[in-house]
């Protein structure tokens, strides 16, 4: 760093002889002077408006301690327009309170604090060529006097101790979590339809638990075929969420934190079109109902649940990623990131005429993940 | 009072009589029968006046209607064979009373989507335009004000319906009308509209009819007391408190998003500027000091 006054006549730096300049340097404009550095009364006035920022910086924060034990959150959450004066209060309070301090300093550095123009030179990065060549040097001393390339049992065992640090790292992420495992080829769709031992008054007796039905879901009630109509969106859940006991499962299986994760897989999509309008994948033909066909909820991509439809073109998209899945053709991917179409359920009606599942899913729901076995998606390409 | 009592107690001797049930079952019919009579629109010129209803409104139609939906609601399709208008058979008079009456239609000008607008036709002429096109098939009519008010509830019920109301709507409608019923984007140029504040009616109406884009929601999907739940809910939310200070639309990321960058950093630019900018200088020098 240099003054400003004494730089007019340095060429640079490096010793390497530079040339001439074409244009002598005009070095910098004459200083000039703010009002407050030459008027003593301009400078007081200056110092006083930075002290009355600060001030009013630290009356802010005590009007924010005040109003924090003044306002209540929860009853008067619309006084100041239509606003919380609780939020108000203490987010004007501590904004200006922050905001006074920058603005003093700023004023403070701008009015005050010294403003002489200053010079600092721009000079190659890297070191002299003298004192490279020494380092390298010293360098290759070094690694004469190891011995490595002479001794390659203790280079080799020394790369493989190192190389062998990496694995603490690899396992430890072991501990992120459990292994999905089978977990998500498996639905409570599942629970219908099997067969169960039981003791019933002493005697053992082999029970068929009816076909899952499909209800509507936060209402609750089994949907009959006949309830719905051509462009009809059914949000559904499997009926033992709602009647645990007419598949012979634990209530409690079907509560809270279970209940949560029984929807996050088995969550589904019913839609009624004109059959007409249905292209039926291979093996697929019977899996709807009179033009009703079930789609899972959850988003092949990274799992979102999906029920945005348009009525008029049965594209299903969802809000996450714009993945759009084609429900007249087996959930077929029309646009986006999603990697695989979305499972179909197949469906059909029960004795009574409502809606069942006639198995589980056919395929895990929801994202890929390591484990999954990916044969089973041959399915879609190229039908 | 005593003549009152004897003779109903003349009356009470033959309640156990062998054709005291035939005659309080006549009495029964007579009266329903007679009351229905006094009350009841005259049958003759109910009939009359709904013949009358649909020339009238077959003749609005014919006017601003049948260029895009064909002169008996057929539907017109265009030469590439997209539809220009859809057939108006069987889509009942709900779907005409909404898309009238919410000034949908007639549509200004051919696009992704009608949007909602003025309202170009009268109270009459809509009742007169539904009961035209009601005529020509199937569909849903205009739901009674029993099925969608939720003022007709009572206080505790309103309550429970509200409750009920919330979940079905974050199972059904969220997806696409947003969390608080504000409305967003959809594919092509298509958007749902803001549902808050809309006449209960033309809600009802919409999901009975699944307007445009819009899947149905019929009343074997969800049941008409579960839609008055869902209406009822819609009515509170404009009343729920906003404790966290601003809602900006209740559009979520978008709007925040805006206004983080043009009020956030756009201030903190002006700042930067302010920063950098030079200060006042003067002409006088100091005193002693070398210029």
């Amino acid at each position: 760093m240099t003054d400003a006054h004494d730089n007019h006549d340095d060429t640079g730096h490096g010793g390497d002889g530079a040339p001439e300049e074409p244009i002598a340097n005009p070095g910098l404009p004459a200083h000039t002077w703010r009002p407050t550095d030459v008027d003593p009364k301009s400078e007081k006035r200056a110092e006083i408006q930075v002290a009355a920022l600060f001030g009013l910086s630290a009356v802010c924060t005590i009007l924010f301690v005040v109003s924090y034990f003044t306002y209540d959150i929860g009853d008067n959450w619309s006084v100041i327009g239509g606003v919380g004066a609780s939020t108000v209060a203490l987010g004007a309070t501590l904004g200006l309170a922050l905001l006074f301090i920058g603005v003093a300093i700023i004023q403070w550095a701008r009015k005050i604090m010294g403003d002489h123009e200053i010079t600092e030179l721009r000079h190659p990065a890297a070191s002299p060529e003298e004192d490279r060549e020494t380092t390298l040097e010293a360098l290759k001393i070094g690694i004469e006097e190891t011995g490595i390339a002479r001794r390659p049992l203790i280079r080799n065992s020394a790369l493989g101790a190192l190389g062998l640090l990496g694995l603490p790292a690899v396992v430890l992420l072991r501990d992120l979590g459990e292994l999905p495992g089978d977990k998500l080829e498996h639905t409570i769709w599942g629970q219908g339809g099997r067969k169960l031992t039981i003791v019933e008054d002493g005697k053992e007796k082999t029970v068929v638990v009816p076909k899952m039905r499909i209800s509507r879901d936060a209402i609750g009630t089994p949907i009959l075929a006949s309830d719905l109509e051509i462009g009809d969106l059914v949000n559904a859940q499997p009926e033992v969420l709602f009647n645990p006991e007419r598949y012979y499962v634990e209530p409690n299986e079907v509560h809270g934190h279970h209940l949560q994760v029984h929807k996050s897989k088995a969550s589904l999509i019913l839609l009624r079109m004109d059959p007409a309008d249905i292209t039926p994948g291979k093996g697929r033909e019977d899996w709807d109902v009179q033009g009703i066909v079930a789609y899972s909820k959850i988003c092949t991509h990274v799992g979102c649940p999906i029920s945005l439809n348009e009525r008029t073109t049965h594209h299903l998209l969802c809000p996450c990623h714009q993945s759009t899945f084609d429900l007249a053709d087996s959930g077929r991917v029309v646009f986006g990131p999603a990697g695989r179409p979305l499972p179909q359920l197949p469906i059909e009606v029960d004795e009574q005429g409502y809606l069942v599942a006639q198995s589980d899913f056919t395929e895990p729901v929801g994202p890929s993940y390591w484990e999954r076995d990916y044969d089973r998606d041959r399915f879609g390409e190229g039908d | 009072m005593r003549l009152l009592n004897r003779s109903a107690g003349r009356l009470s001797r033959h309640r156990r009589g062998p054709i005291a049930g035939l005659v309080v079952l006549l009495m029964g019919l007579l009266m329903t029968g007679g009351l229905y009579a006094a009350f009841a629109p005259a049958q003759a010129d109910s009939t009359q006046s709904q013949e009358e209803l649909v020339r009238e409104g077959r003749e609005l139609f014919i006017v601003g209607c049948a260029f895009c939906h064909g002169q008996n609601g057929e539907g017109v399709l265009t030469q590439g064979g997209d539809q220009y208008g859809p057939a108006l058979t069987d889509v009942g008079a709900a779907a005409v009373d909404f898309q009238v009456g919410t000034g949908r239609m007639p549509m200004a000008a051919p696009g992704a989507q009608a949007p909602r607008k003025e309202v170009v036709y009268t109270d009459d002429e809509i009742a007169a335009l539904s009961a035209y096109v009601a005529s020509l098939g199937t569909g849903p009519s205009v739901p009674d004000a029993e099925l969608y008010d939720p003022d007709t509830l009572s206080e505790a019920e309103y309550d429970e319906y509200v409750t009920r109301g919330g979940q079905i709507f974050l199972a059904n409608c969220t997806a696409c009308h947003n969390f608080e019923g504000s409305g967003g984007a959809m594919p092509r140029g298509g958007v749902a509209p803001k549902i808050r504040g809309v006449d209960p009616k033309y809600i009802y109406e919409a999901m009975l009819t699944g307007p445009q884009s819009m899947d149905t929601f019929s009343d074997g999907n969800i049941p008409p007391e579960d839609k008055k739940a869902v209406i009822a809910y819609l009515d509170t939310l404009d009343e729920q408190p906003s404790y966290g200070g601003l809602t900006l639309g209740s559009l979520g990321p978008v709007s925040e998003g805006l206004i983080a960058w043009l009020i956030g950093i756009g201030g903190l630019v002006g700042f930067a500027i302010w920063i950098a900018a030079h200060t006042t200088r003067t002409s006088r020098t100091k005193d002693g000091a070398d210029a």
